[in-house]
């Protein structure tokens, strides 16, 4: 029984792998080979599909579009939580409760409610096609998440910290900046990739939120697929692209993935 | 754990969450109930409705056909990640070097982009150029989803399990490595079977965080849109048109937004009301 406990994780990486393969696969064929018959691998390899796409700015500026609104993102969303999760884990004050639960109902809205109402609201704030609208938009969800994800690491660092440095005589931003958040290093990484994640996989809001100038590769992609045809060898390399990004990622948090999941409390 | 000390202050500390969330929760929250409640025939001419689009939803048969297979789907999902999920992160490593490439590889599908996710199963399972779809085929079994709804709700539901089986993964691992040694030492010395340990001392460390696995999981698959549109469009006919497709079909193709708007509501709200159950249920696990 031991020697094959292996044998479940193997067959399930597999499985996730198999799509992906394709995809791989796929983006190095020609549209011929594609639409011309079924072959595991690549029989005429060509590169063709990925020069397209980094030499076309129509395509790469997609990448550069998408790359610019999730990193706003990510920074908006983390600083504000910050102080915000420090509240929640230290403080008692009136309607804490409720408005922790109000935060987490936004994480609840589908963003099918959102699309039309938040293409209106940024129009008249005049935001429309630019990468901020969309770094607000997301920032809907991604806010409510990383104050519970930076709470729950929070709650894991012992008060006695707290008293210390300020019974030292540290002033309550020094100590914040110069103590706390060093601390607390690991929740805010995993809060980053979290924010990172879910404004990089999101495509309803961020299509609705642009037209030409902040348009995200995913957008492109789908617009593209549908107008030129089946140019499904293009459509393959840029969807492997979108991937690397993600891998990258999830390298720098490989150590704190699992604890990041639960939300900081195991 | 420390109590918490009351400090009204602390309304500065949380206030630019509350200012920036309200910006794009209320104001968009207000349009919708704006909307909900009236008729309009462009060029920004409202007429006062009431109640009567929430009744007309309310006694919608598309509405109500929509709403089932939602659940249907969300709950099949939960039936199939959830005990899946379990299971292999019993099995994995505990300690070594394949730690990291696990974690890394079954996180691999949460970071793709929705649509990509549904392109690339659009592409594998193709019945004529797709791996899968050859695969079934080849097996004699007459596979086409794009024509049969039987394959469009397998596919759907086997994408999903691809895209979000390691989310319960990854927290249940989480709940498994925070035992400690010594509990398996001690069900050890006391002769307790496979099956004990796992039910008196594995699955109450995971309880916690799998209500979140479970409140994430339920929340995400009863908003999905972007995956399932890709790769069948809500189709054949309607039979994998889920709330959130419905829903943007009626707001963006027809234009009704009287109708979508209090939709959009009804929606929301069951989302709320069944989310607050587990919540509940969740913190007071916690409390215990």
């Amino acid at each position: 029984m031991k020697s094959f406990k292996w044998l479940a994780p193997t067959l399930y990486i597999l499985f996730l792998m198999l799509p992906i393969y394709w995809l791989v696969t796929m983006s190095f064929k020609t549209t011929n080979e594609i639409l011309g018959g079924f072959s595991l691998w690549p029989q005429e390899f060509t590169i063709a599909n990925y020069v397209t796409i980094f030499t076309d700015p129509s395509w790469y500026i997609g990448y550069l579009n998408s790359i610019t609104y999730v990193t706003i993102n990510t920074i908006i969303s983390v600083s504000v939580a910050l102080p915000a999760a420090y509240a929640f884990s230290r403080y008692r004050f009136l309607g804490d409760k409720h408005l922790f639960f109000w935060l987490l109902t936004n994480r609840m809205a589908p963003p099918a409610v959102f699309a039309l109402p938040f293409f209106q609201l940024y129009s008249a704030v005049g935001l429309f096609d630019t990468p901020i609208a969309v770094a607000l938009a997301h920032a809907l969800f991604n806010v409510p998440l990383a104050v519970w994800i930076l709470e729950g690491f929070m709650s894991g660092v012992p008060k006695e910290l707290d008293e210390t440095a300020f019974i030292d005589g540290y002033s309550f931003w020094r100590f914040f900046i110069k103590i706390f958040i060093p601390t607390i290093a690991a929740g805010i990484g995993v809060a980053m990739f979290f924010c990172f994640m879910f404004s990089w996989v999101e495509l309803l809001l961020a299509k609705t939120l642009t037209s030409v100038d902040a348009k995200p590769i995913a957008a492109i992609m789908t617009k593209t697929a549908s107008t030129s045809g089946y140019e499904l060898g293009l459509l393959a390399a840029a969807g492997t692209l979108t991937i690397i990004p993600g891998a990258f990622v999830i390298w720098f948090v490989r150590h704190n993935i699992a604890k990041g999941f639960a939300l900081g409390r195991v | 754990m420390s109590e918490k000390t009351t400090n009204q202050k602390a309304w500065l500390l949380v206030a630019p969450v509350v200012i920036l969330v309200a910006f794009n929760a209320l104001i968009p929250l207000m349009t919708v109930v704006n909307y909900s409640v009236q008729e309009t025939f462009g060029d920004n001419v409202f007429f006062w409705e009431g109640m009567k689009w929430f009744e007309d939803v309310l006694h919608s048969e598309r509405f109500h056909a929509s709403l089932l297979r939602q659940l249907s789907f969300t709950g099949i999902i939960l039936a199939i990640e959830v005990p899946l999920g379990v299971a292999i992160a019993l099995t994995m490593p505990k300690k070594g070097p394949w730690v990291s490439v696990c974690l890394v590889l079954m996180a691999l599908p949460l970071l793709i982009p929705w649509n990509v996710v549904g392109a690339m199963w659009n592409i594998f399972a193709l019945p004529d150029i797709g791996l899968l779809g050859k695969m079934i085929n080849g097996l004699g079994i007459d596979y086409n989803f794009t024509q049969q709804p039987m394959a469009a709700w397998f596919t759907t539901i086997l994408m999903d399990v691809w895209h979000w089986t390691s989310l319960v993964v990854l927290l249940a691992y989480a709940g498994l490595c925070s035992i400690p040694d010594a509990y398996y030492q001690a069900a050890r010395i006391d002769g307790a079977s496979r099956w004990a340990v796992f039910r008196f001392i594995q699955l109450p460390k995971m309880k916690r965080v799998l209500t979140i696995a479970v409140l994430l999981r339920f929340m995400d698959s009863f908003m999905i849109y972007t995956e399932p549109f890709v790769l069948t469009g809500g189709g054949p006919g309607n039979t994998t048109t889920f709330l959130s497709i419905d829903l943007v079909k009626i707001a963006l193709g027809q234009f009704d937004l009287g109708p979508a708007a209090a939709m959009s509501l009804i929606y929301f709200l069951i989302i709320l009301l069944l989310s607050w159950i587990f919540y509940t249920l969740m913190m007071r696990n916690e409390e215990q």
